[in-house]
């Protein structure tokens, strides 16, 4: 699934690194506890989140995350903007729930799961 | 790479803005030395849970990384108040984090673990109302 069609099922608003939409995203992760983020690896995954801190985006950092989707009309300050446009790292936002977004992404097709780190 | 290479790293203890500035720039720097994704993403999630909680709980310290032929070592030092119970602090989902840092996304009680998880080594040496240190190794295949 192509970040643009992450985007379009969410109805989502994008704010950063639009030229990243093209890249495409096989698995999904969805938390407000970062550390709990932080223990599970896919390659190529989305965070979906309702928290607003620079953390969430030095989080998708660490892991190697491309694309952030704010949940619950959740808007990221500038400075999370301009880190995540330095980091390379999509971030956009939907007005939909947590649990909406991912069932939405899941039934679009973004159904791999999650594994634990070995 | 026949000799070691030392990187060392303030953390800043005042503000959680910044923190994991010194594990991003960790993961610039093995990006740039060549090491594979999975390792790169191995120690730059240990190194900023290590930060992470230096920030929370130590009031900051000091991170040291060193490359060696075979192995990347991490050594994160703080003065901080300890851990009293390590076996405790170990278990996933035990935290000693007050609400607010759990409002910020963390103090889930996963960062001791998660550090443990991405590593092939941890050792923490802690004394109460002394500080803690947490020496984390990575061992590097020999292919990459």
């Amino acid at each position: 699934m192509k970040i643009q069609e992450v985007a379009a099922a969410l109805q989502a608003e994008v704010l950063s690194c639009h030229d990243k939409l093209i890249c495409e995203v096989h698995a999904a992760c969805g938390s407000d506890m970062m550390s709990d983020v932080l223990a599970f690896v896919k390659d190529q995954a989305v965070l979906l989140t309702g928290l607003i801190n620079s953390q969430v985006i030095r989080t998708a950092e660490m892991m190697d995350i491309h694309c952030i989707v704010f949940v619950r009309n959740k808007v990221p300050t500038d400075d999370m903007i301009a880190l995540a446009a330095d980091r390379e790292i999509v971030l956009m936002t939907t007005k939909k729930h947590m649990f909406e977004s991912c069932g939405i992404l899941y039934q679009s097709g973004l159904n791999q799961r999650n594994e634990t780190a070995t | 790479m026949s000799e070691d290479l030392t990187f060392s790293y303030v953390v800043d203890g005042d503000n959680f803005t910044c923190a994991g500035e010194a594990s991003s720039a960790v993961k610039k720097q093995l990006r740039w030395l060549g090491f594979s994704p999975d390792i790169i993403r191995r120690v730059s999630i240990a190194m900023y849970e290590g930060e992470i909680n230096m920030v929370i709980h130590a009031g900051g310290g000091q991170a040291t990384l060193t490359v060696q032929p075979d192995k990347i070592v991490m050594v994160l030092t703080d003065h901080g108040p300890g851990i009293e119970n390590v076996e405790l602090a170990m278990k996933e989902g035990y935290s000693t984090a007050p609400e607010r840092i759990r409002n910020l996304g963390f103090g889930a009680g996963m960062g001791l673990p998660n550090m443990k998880r991405y590593t092939d080594e941890m050792r923490i040496e802690t004394k109460v109302g002394e500080g803690t240190t947490i020496t984390m190794v990575v061992y590097i295949p020999k292919s990459v």
